[in-house]
This record gives structure tokens, sequence and C-alpha cells, in this order.
């Protein structure tokens, strides 16, 4: 089936495609510029590009930074990319490819969430989308913006304001009866277990991550000792270094990456769900309908 | 001097060590879970896909004191060794 596009349609899938691919081409050739030569593997933290002086404490641009904006601004080409010339009915297969998308998306958080909470899934699916071509990214490369506590904290703080929020809903007066229970003297234990949501949840994310690369390089420098040890000092050949790394980048890129993304929007969703007293906060809607029914 | 800075790596790889101990708990609570999940399929393979997710997120929560103590020795390791010697070094002057 031949089909005709226009040079218009055309130059916005160029645009889109560039979209993706030229963050991912600026961040390699950032960390080119700014990687010091070295001879040897080894294990670092993200380093800081350049650093803006602020009046109280400076403020350093990192390399996870950047590369989760890279990441921001490839996700966004790529949604452009498959919804570009949408129609009622679909005739491509990028549509037809969202729609399963959109539809599996509000399956999920509905599902899990509830029926109430369906106008959640674009922000479940963007941290999960972030979270997993974050991971991915190493596939590139480049570092991974998860294996840098600071990234995923602030998406753990901002997961805990939306819960706290959904918490506050029914009135503070229940947000605060609800850390005596089952009865007051859980008090302290209840305001432990609250502020190590977020603990929790960044660490959990930060430490999957982080230890993969940290075993693949302690990995990958064993397997440099043991071929200069088999091979000798003659030749500096990897024999034992083509192949292996890669079916532990297997595991630990993309099946760890991918299922610690699942992992963090799974708990984002039943945290959320689970803080809201649903029965409260529609008690209390009824009690303020029927106030203001009396009124009138 | 020598002796101090010996002292402090020995016992940071050391402290790191020790830490990662606590990897015997998720191993064995993870190893539980996953049998159970294993059991509850067999007996009823049509629910297979829900037993699987809520596993995999058992399992993630159940992994959470493993990675506390994985964090603590990745710090010992890389971060307080260079802590610990720049005391060391403003102590003695």
């Amino acid at each position: 089936m031949e089909k005709k596009r226009s040079l218009k349609f055309i130059l916005g899938d160029i645009f889109c495609l560039a979209l993706i691919i030229l963050p991912i081409a600026f961040g390699i050739v950032l960390k080119v510029l700014f990687t010091p030569a070295s001879n040897g593997i080894e294990v670092t933290g993200a380093r800081i590009y350049f650093t803006i002086h602020m009046p109280i404490q400076d403020l350093p641009i990192t390399e996870a930074q950047v590369n989760s904006w890279i990441v921001i601004l490839a996700l966004l080409g790529l949604c452009l990319f498959l919804t570009h010339g949408i129609k009622k009915i679909p005739d491509s297969k990028r549509q037809l490819a969202a729609e399963w998308l959109v539809e599996k998306a509000s399956g999920i958080v509905g599902s899990n969430m509830g029926e109430y909470f369906v106008g959640f899934t674009p922000f479940i699916m963007a941290i999960m989308g972030l979270s997993a071509f974050s991971s991915l990214l190493t596939l590139v490369g480049l570092f991974p913006p998860t294996s840098d506590i600071n990234i995923i904290a602030g998406w753990a703080i901002l997961v805990f304001i939306l819960i706290t929020y959904y918490k506050l809903k029914a009135g503070p007066l229940h947000y605060l009866k609800s850390f005596a229970e089952p009865f007051a003297a859980f008090t302290p234990m209840n305001i432990i277990s609250e502020v190590a949501t977020p603990v929790s949840m960044s660490f959990r994310h930060y430490g999957n991550v982080l230890s993969g690369s940290v075993i693949s390089v302690l990995i990958a420098t064993g397997l440099q000792g043991l071929s200069h040890m088999i091979i000798g000092k003659l030749t500096s050949f990897p024999l034992l270094q083509i192949g292996i790394p890669a079916v532990l980048s297997l595991y630990f890129d993309i099946f760890s990456g991918c299922l610690q993304a699942f992992i963090f929007a799974m708990l984002t969703m039943l945290y959320i769900s689970g803080g809201f007293p649903m029965e409260e906060y529609f008690a209390k809607k009824e009690k303020k309908r029927k106030k203001k029914e009396q009124k009138v | 001097m020598e002796l101090a800075l010996g002292i402090i790596l020995g016992c940071c790889a050391l402290g790191a060590g020790i830490a990662m101990v606590a990897g015997i708990g998720p191993g064995i609570g993870e190893g539980n879970a996953v049998a159970k999940a294993c059991e509850a399929i067999g007996r009823q393979p049509e629910c297979k896909s829900e037993v699987t997710t809520t596993m995999i997120m058992g399992c993630a929560i159940a992994e959470t004191t493993g990675l506390y103590a994985l964090v603590i020795a990745i710090l010992l390791i890389f971060v307080a060794p260079g802590i610990l010697v720049d005391v060391l070094k403003s102590a003695l002057g």
C-alpha cells in the first residue's frame, strides 16, 4: 500500500527523530570532552560539568542532571514521534503502538489504583518511562541518572508530597489521628515509617542500579587481570573481556533497570491509593453538600 | 601516621564486609517468597500474572534492608576513608 506523505509531515518526522537523537549525541560529546584520559577501569560518581555561583551555596551542574535532561528531551521526542499525524481511524503503525501503550497504561493504573485515580495515568507513566529510560541510558555509554541518589531522591520527595496531599484530603485532623493507630503508643513508630517511605523508595532504586554498575566494573576489572595472566604481557588483547560483560549488562542494565522502574511506579500507585481515605473523603463531601442544601 | 592510616583503611574495608552480612536476610526472605509463589502458580496456573506481580512487589520490599546495608558498605568503601584520612591529617597537623 503506497502512501503519499506531504513534505510538511516528513519534516515533522525528521524534527521528532532529531529531538530523540541529538540530545543523546550531545551527551556523548559532553562526556568525551569532560572525561580525563586514564588507563584502567574505575568506579566514579557523577562528574561536575560546571558550577553556577549562587549567593548562599554554589550550584553544581552534574553529569546526572544533564543526562536526566537528555532523557526528558528524548522521551518528549519519542512521544511527539508516536503521536505525529494521528487520525480518528488509525492508518499507521505508530498510532497503533501509541494507542496500545495508552490503553495498557490506563489498564495498569486502573487495576492498581481504582477508577477514582485513572487521571493519574500520565504522571505514573511519566515517572516509569523516565526511570526506565534513565537506566537504559547506559546502553549508549552514558552515566545513568538513576545511579545518583539526588535524582531519585527528587522523584521520591515528589511522590511523598503527593501521598501526603492525598492523606490530607479528609481533613488535617483525620491525618493527625491516623498516626495514633492502632493506639497512641504507636505514634513514634508511625512517624518513623512515614519518614521512611521516601528514603526506602529512593534507596531501593538507587542501590539496585548502583550495585549493578559496581559489580559490572568489578567483574570487568577481574576479567582484565585474568586475560592478562593467560596471554601474558606480550599483547594487550582483551581475550576474556569479549562477550562476558555483555551477558551481565543484559541483566543489570536492561532487566534490572526496567524492573526497578516498574517497582517504583507500582509503589507510587500503591502508596497514593493506599494513603487516600476514600470513605471519609466522600462522607465529608456528602456532609458539605447537605449543609449547602440546607442553607439554600 | 602510617599505622593510623592502615587501621582506618582496614577497618573501613572490614566494616563494609560485615555490613553486607545483612544480605543473608533478604536472600532467605526472597527465596521464601518465590517458593510460595511457585506453589501458588502450581495450584492455580490461571492467576500466574497476578501472583508474579505481587511476588515482585514483595521481593522489592524485602530487598530494602539488604540495600540499606549495601549503601552503607558503598559509603564505607568509597566515601568514609577520604573523610577519615582528612580528619586524621588535620588532627596531626
